[in-house]
């Protein structure tokens, strides 16, 4: 990005820092409710020095991570065998379809019920979320190999397995990695709220939540724009690299 | 049929699991009776009271991003500095999830509708604006000249080109905000402790230990999310852009 387009991009929080300054000096709310910018960068600098904010965001990671590693390999495990296997995909479809649409916030209290407050019931429900777009898309990105590529790798003799690496998994690759992509995404944002619910001891959803109690909300806009940060990088970074060394790479759709 | 069949075993299953009686039976209530909670909730109109306040903060919120995001989405469309100063803020805020504004919004207009209504409505702007934004920019340039050419004015050309051109994208973007608001609104009921609302009746059955009724309430958000998801956002499709021709349905 040119140094031109950065100057740009910077104006419009320019101006929208400048309208909350003026806002929060002016008196008319409280100042604990509608801190200034410099207390909450205060707070920010002030947390992440005294370790408490990148504990809070390392636990949350953790959770994250844990439940996105469930539901990638699950997910991608039961959208392959439901693409490859008519049976799987007869008995498996249905139950996906009617879970789906529910929102997965509201299992929340049950899992938490199920599987105990803190970190199990929060890395389980967070699996059990992101594993159904990963599993729709894994689903969907077998279907969508093309017949004839199948055909012509058996006709040049690839077995089951090699068909499976060779054709099928690129094949699909795709459609596998938007899926994991959205399953992250929910998975997130999945997370942060459960982490208020849960009642965990550490986490950057608990740390917003528990510090309404006190009125800190320097401390809350803190973690929202850690939160925000950390939801940017993870699509920005994280998948588009994974995107870019695999199907871009491949030729199979564009950069 | 098929999808009888998998429900079917599932429920078999499910059932085998709450009588073998190794879980509580507070915890993992057998069908008949969540069925039974259901229906006594459902007969005593508990259950139509909850529904009604969730859906009324669900369309408060959706409709005020609806119309936001429509007003917004065509000025950053149609006129270049709008674009350039609301472009980058939306980008920014887009990432972070509603449900994190919760506490803030409780904070600063206190527990209830309002805190509930503005984290919908924070949830369901962002897919209106973009959608929006890209489908008024996608319309196809040709008709644009075309219109100009039979002496189209700017209002004429905004009614009857821009906007049924970008309609596919506004419905598309109207599905995807109500589905972030129907999860946005579950969540701020259970932290924003209204005393009505679906999302509050699963939470607040959790202190009870009432595992029936948050699988009836359960039953229920799903069963309005796909009723509105596929009937009523299907049929709007259907009786708009798949009838003006701008979309072609798989099977057809």
């Amino acid at each position: 990005m040119s140094a031109a387009s950065l100057m740009r991009a910077a104006i419009p929080f320019a101006v929208v820092a400048a309208l909350w300054e003026i806002a929060a000096h002016s008196g008319a709310f409280p100042p604990r409710l509608f801190p200034a910018l410099e207390e909450v960068g205060a707070t920010l600098a002030r947390l992440t020095a005294a370790g408490i904010l990148p504990r809070h965001a390392a636990e949350t990671l953790f959770r994250l991570v844990a439940g996105f590693a469930i539901a990638a390999v699950v997910g991608v495990a039961v959208g392959i065998v439901m693409g490859r296997y008519r049976r799987a995909e007869d008995l498996l479809l249905p139950l996906v379809s009617i879970g789906a649409p529910i929102p997965g916030l509201a299992y929340a209290p049950l899992f938490l019920l199920w599987f105990g407050l803190g970190d199990t019931g929060s890395i389980i429900l967070v699996g059990f979320v992101a594993a159904f777009p990963v599993i729709l898309n894994s689903w969907t990105g077998v279907k969508a190999v093309k017949e004839i590529w199948i055909r012509a790798a058996q006709t040049m003799g690839a077995d089951e397995r090699r068909l499976f690496r060779h054709v099928i998994l690129p094949g699909a690759l795709p459609y596998i990695l938007t899926g994991l992509r959205l399953g992250l995404a929910q998975g997130w944002r999945i997370l942060v709220a459960v982490e208020m619910l849960a009642a965990v001891q550490w986490g950057l959803g608990w740390l917003i939540f528990g510090a309404r109690e006190f009125l800190n909300t320097d401390a809350m806009l803190a973690g929202i724009a850690v939160i925000g940060a950390i939801g940017l990088t993870l699509e920005k970074l994280v998948f588009q690299r994974l995107e870019e060394y695999t199907v871009v790479r491949w030729g199979m759709i564009a950069a | 049929m098929k999808a009888l069949i998998s429900v079917t075993i599932t429920a078999v299953l499910y059932e085998a699991i709450a009588r073998s009686g190794w879980f509580a039976a507070a915890l993992v209530p057998t069908l008949p009776t969540v069925a039974r909670t259901l229906w006594t909730m459902l007969a005593d109109g508990t259950m139509a009271g909850h529904a009604i306040n969730t859906l009324w903060r669900v369309f408060s919120g959706l409709g005020l991003a609806a119309l936001t995001g429509l007003v917004l989405g065509f000025l950053m469309a149609r006129y270049r500095p709008v674009e350039r100063f609301f472009l980058p803020l939306v980008s920014a805020l887009m990432p972070i999830p509603s449900l994190a504004w919760a506490p803030v919004f409780i904070l600063w207009f206190g527990l209830g509708n309002t805190a509930t209504v503005l984290v919908v409505f924070y949830a369901a702007s962002f897919p209106m604006v973009i959608n929006t934004w890209t489908g008024a920019r996608a319309v196809n340039p040709l008709w644009l000249r075309a219109a100009g050419a039979m002496g189209a004015g700017g209002a004429a050309m905004f009614w009857k080109v821009v906007v049924p051109g970008a309609s596919p994208f506004i419905i598309t973007g109207l599905r995807l905000a109500f589905q972030r608001a129907w999860i946005a609104v579950v969540g701020a009921e259970m932290l924003a402790a209204s005393a009505f609302g679906l999302g509050w009746v699963i939470f607040d059955a959790k202190e009870f230990l009432n595992a029936d009724i948050m699988l009836a309430s359960l039953a229920v958000i799903g069963l309005i999310g796909f009723v509105f998801e596929r009937l009523v956002f299907g049929s709007l499709e259907r009786g708009t852009v798949l009838r003006w021709g701008m979309v072609r349905t798989a099977k057809a």
